[in-house]
């Protein structure tokens, strides 16, 4: 029956699905990742940011959702400077997160 | 004298041969090897900076006053130089008598490795002893100067309060063994000359010895055990040195004319900083200046135990401390040796594999903001001065009242300078960043570039090529605004202690700058360690992996520090140290721009 509309094919992530390696991986080496709460400052502060679309908060999003090459992609961007590091409210050494990230992305997952 | 045997051999000095054929050879292999790993053009430099009699004049000079008066440690503490040096210098002497002894009486022997050490036992007293009265006076004299130091290591050993260290190294397993086999060597080249005396001749120590020691035995059975003893001593101390500590004796040697041809850390195991490792005494100095020191924990992730981890090769250890460093640079001041730590730390994390490596090729110019064209004066605030702007409004206030044409170049945001990047040993990225900072700040057409941010300035300084662009931080530039008349401040009735950042003073040795500019608005105070000894912040970028709860002590104990003369203030000329201190200040916490433009209104 056609009502002149139809349901949304679900945007919803089966987190059962998906990979979560490298978000554990990650975590072995900085723990504090399991207390981000997703605030944002680090994005509204990131140099990197308006260039390159650069957030960790998305990284970490994305690393939970399983998205690897879309977190690579914003992790090449960004230039360590450690002002996202200076204002987490949760006091997350984002700085040391992103190297532990960047370091357990098997070769070649993480490049071009 | 005469000779007592007459094959001029007994076996007693087979275990020091064997020892001396071995770390002979050892050394000598390991310093081929490590000349070898020296780039191509290091080597040359190398090589070269012996034909240059300055450079040459230098090194000798530098061997002689550190590694055997070890000067810069009299400085620090005479009692701790005193050891150092009567053990050094006065077993130099002993070895270099001994020679001058068999080449005065026993010229065909002199080609005998063995008998310049045990000379004592291989002579007897003849009609020219009455000449060899004075070498057996000093023998005796510089044998009581390294009995002395050895005294004086024991008492060190147990407190070490005496000599004006908190704490000392723990020593591994064959540090200890070398320790004790070192303070066996010298007695037992006592107890084996006292019992000798009275056939080879003797002075103030031994000759009293040998009446005493025959007196009661009666015998000399004990003369050969001790010779053997003495001999056994020397022959383990020269077999671990390879493996302890001891090791720093023939590195700083090489390490000394390496730095005076002024090479440079390349590699982070080889070469150079091979030779910097080994030349580790292990003395621990670091230990107490190290800023993490205020946590008994991080008193284990020091300099000396660094070196002693790179020696051993224990990666997961390696790592551990050089990530945990804050770069800081105060251990690298105390250093006798002068080893650069911060340097080798840098290399250890640049030899790191990660699986993404940052690339910022693609990132255009044309989206950075750019400031309008003209002015004289370019102003760059830095990543950390955007999360102050406190620094940057007033800097601007200072430049308009000054009447200054400048520009702000990253107002609207910028790139980072890239010396986050090289501390995190990620040079290839720093590189990339200053390239196109470059590009961006060379294109503005002004002729001075103001920095706000000490870590900016550091790398600014030293690694960008800007052309005849002048580059200077804004506590030097602010002084001579002052000093040219472009501004008056009035003075303030306050009192403010000055806190000297990391990269300002001993990155860059900008130490004056910043308390002139203090005096001539309000009183300067000194925290108690300043200058060099200035206490890190805790809120370094160069730590990787400390954690935010970690630092608060070591912000505190700067804190406590920086207020013993109770200033009503604290002023700094670093926006990351400003942000670090507001956080648990009991007073207000200014920079140096900021007390500027309030004595200007």
């Amino acid at each position: 029956m056609d009502f002149g509309f139809r349901l949304a094919p679900s945007s919803a992530i089966n987190l059962d699905e998906v990979d979560l390696e490298l978000y554990r991986k990650a975590a072995l080496l900085e723990p504090d990742i399991r207390i981000c709460m997703a605030c944002g400052s680090c994005s509204a502060t990131c140099t990197a940011s308006p260039y390159s679309g650069m957030s960790v908060r998305k990284v970490i999003l994305c690393l939970q959702r399983g998205r690897k090459a879309e977190a690579a992609s914003m992790l090449r961007n960004c230039m360590l400077c450690g002002k996202c590091t200076m204002v987490c409210p949760r006091g997350i050494n984002t700085r040391h997160l992103i190297l532990s990230i960047c370091r357990v992305y098997d070769d070649g997952e993480g490049g071009k | 004298m005469t000779e007592r045997i007459a094959s001029g051999f007994h076996p007693f000095v087979i275990p020091f041969l064997l020892g001396m054929a071995f770390v002979l050879g050892w050394c000598l292999v390991a310093g081929v090897r490590v000349i070898f790993q020296l780039s191509r053009e290091d080597r040359l430099r190398f090589f070269k900076s012996f034909l240059n009699p300055g450079i040459l004049l230098k090194d000798i000079r530098d061997i002689f006053l550190d590694c055997l008066l070890h000067v810069k440690l009299w400085k620090r503490n005479p009692l701790l130089g005193y050891m150092h040096s009567s053990i050094a210098f006065g077993w130099f002497m002993l070895i270099v008598l001994g020679h001058l002894e068999v080449m005065f009486f026993l010229p065909d022997r002199l080609s005998t490795p063995y008998y310049p050490i045990f000379f004592n036992y291989f002579v007897a007293e003849g009609e020219q002893t009455i000449g060899g009265k004075l070498f057996l006076f000093l023998m005796d004299f510089f044998l009581l100067v390294v009995l002395s130091g050895i005294v004086l290591a024991m008492v060190k050993r147990v407190h070490s309060r005496f000599f004006g260290m908190r704490r000392t190294t723990r020593l591994s397993f064959t540090d200890s063994i070398g320790l004790y086999s070192l303070w066996a060597i010298f007695p037992l080249r006592l107890l084996a000359e006292g019992f000798t005396a009275h056939i080879s001749g003797g002075s103030f120590l031994t000759i009293p010895l040998n009446w005493v020691a025959r007196a009661f035995l009666g015998n000399e059975l004990n003369m050969l055990p001790t010779w053997w003893a003495y001999s056994i001593a020397l022959c383990i101390f020269m077999c671990v040195l390879p493996f302890s500590r001891y090791m720093h004796i023939p590195a700083e040697m090489l390490l000394i004319p390496m730095r005076n041809a002024g090479l440079k850390v390349r590699y982070a195991r080889k070469g150079l900083a091979k030779v910097m490792v080994y030349s580790c005494p292990g003395c621990g100095v670091c230990i107490d200046a190290c800023p993490m020191s205020v946590k008994k924990a991080n008193t284990r992730d020091t300099t000396v135990y660094l070196n002693r981890q790179i020696r051993r090769g224990n990666e997961k250890r390696i790592e551990e401390i050089s990530d945990k460093c804050l770069l800081c640079g105060k251990c690298s001041t105390v250093c006798q040796i002068g080893i650069d730590a911060p340097m080798i730390r840098i290399a250890q994390r640049s030899h790191r594999k990660y699986g993404l490596d940052q690339d910022y090729s693609d990132l255009s110019l044309d989206r950075i903001p750019k400031p309008e064209p003209g002015g004289k004066v370019l102003y760059f605030a830095g990543c950390m001065t955007q999360l102050t702007p406190r620094i940057s409004k007033s800097m601007e206030s200072i430049f308009r009242k000054a009447g200054i044409d400048y520009r702000f170049l990253d107002k609207d945001g910028g790139l980072c300078c890239g010396r986050p990047l090289m501390t995190a040993g990620r040079i290839e990225q720093a590189k990339q960043l200053i390239a196109k900072n470059t590009e961006l700040i060379l294109s503005s057409g002004c002729d001075t570039l103001v920095l706000s941010c000490p870590i900016c300035w550091k790398i600014f300084r030293e690694r960008y090529d800007l052309g005849g662009m002048r580059v200077v931080h804004h506590s030097v530039y602010l002084e001579e605004l002052i000093e040219n008349g472009l501004i008056r401040p009035s003075r303030v009735v306050e009192t403010v202690a000055y806190h000297d950042p990391c990269e300002l003073g001993r990155g860059t040795g900008i130490y004056e700058e910043p308390r002139r500019l203090i005096s001539n608005v309000a009183t300067l105070v000194e925290a108690g360690k300043h200058h060099e000894g200035s206490i890190c912040c805790g809120g370094s970028i160069g730590s990787l992996s400390l954690g935010f709860s970690q630092r608060e002590e070591l912000t505190r104990n700067a804190l406590k520090n920086l207020t013993v003369a109770s200033p009503r203030s604290i002023a700094t000329a670093c926006p990351l140290c400003l942000a670090t201190f507001s956080r648990y200040s009991d007073r207000p916490v200014q920079d140096l721009a900021e007390l500027v433009d309030r004595s200007l209104e």
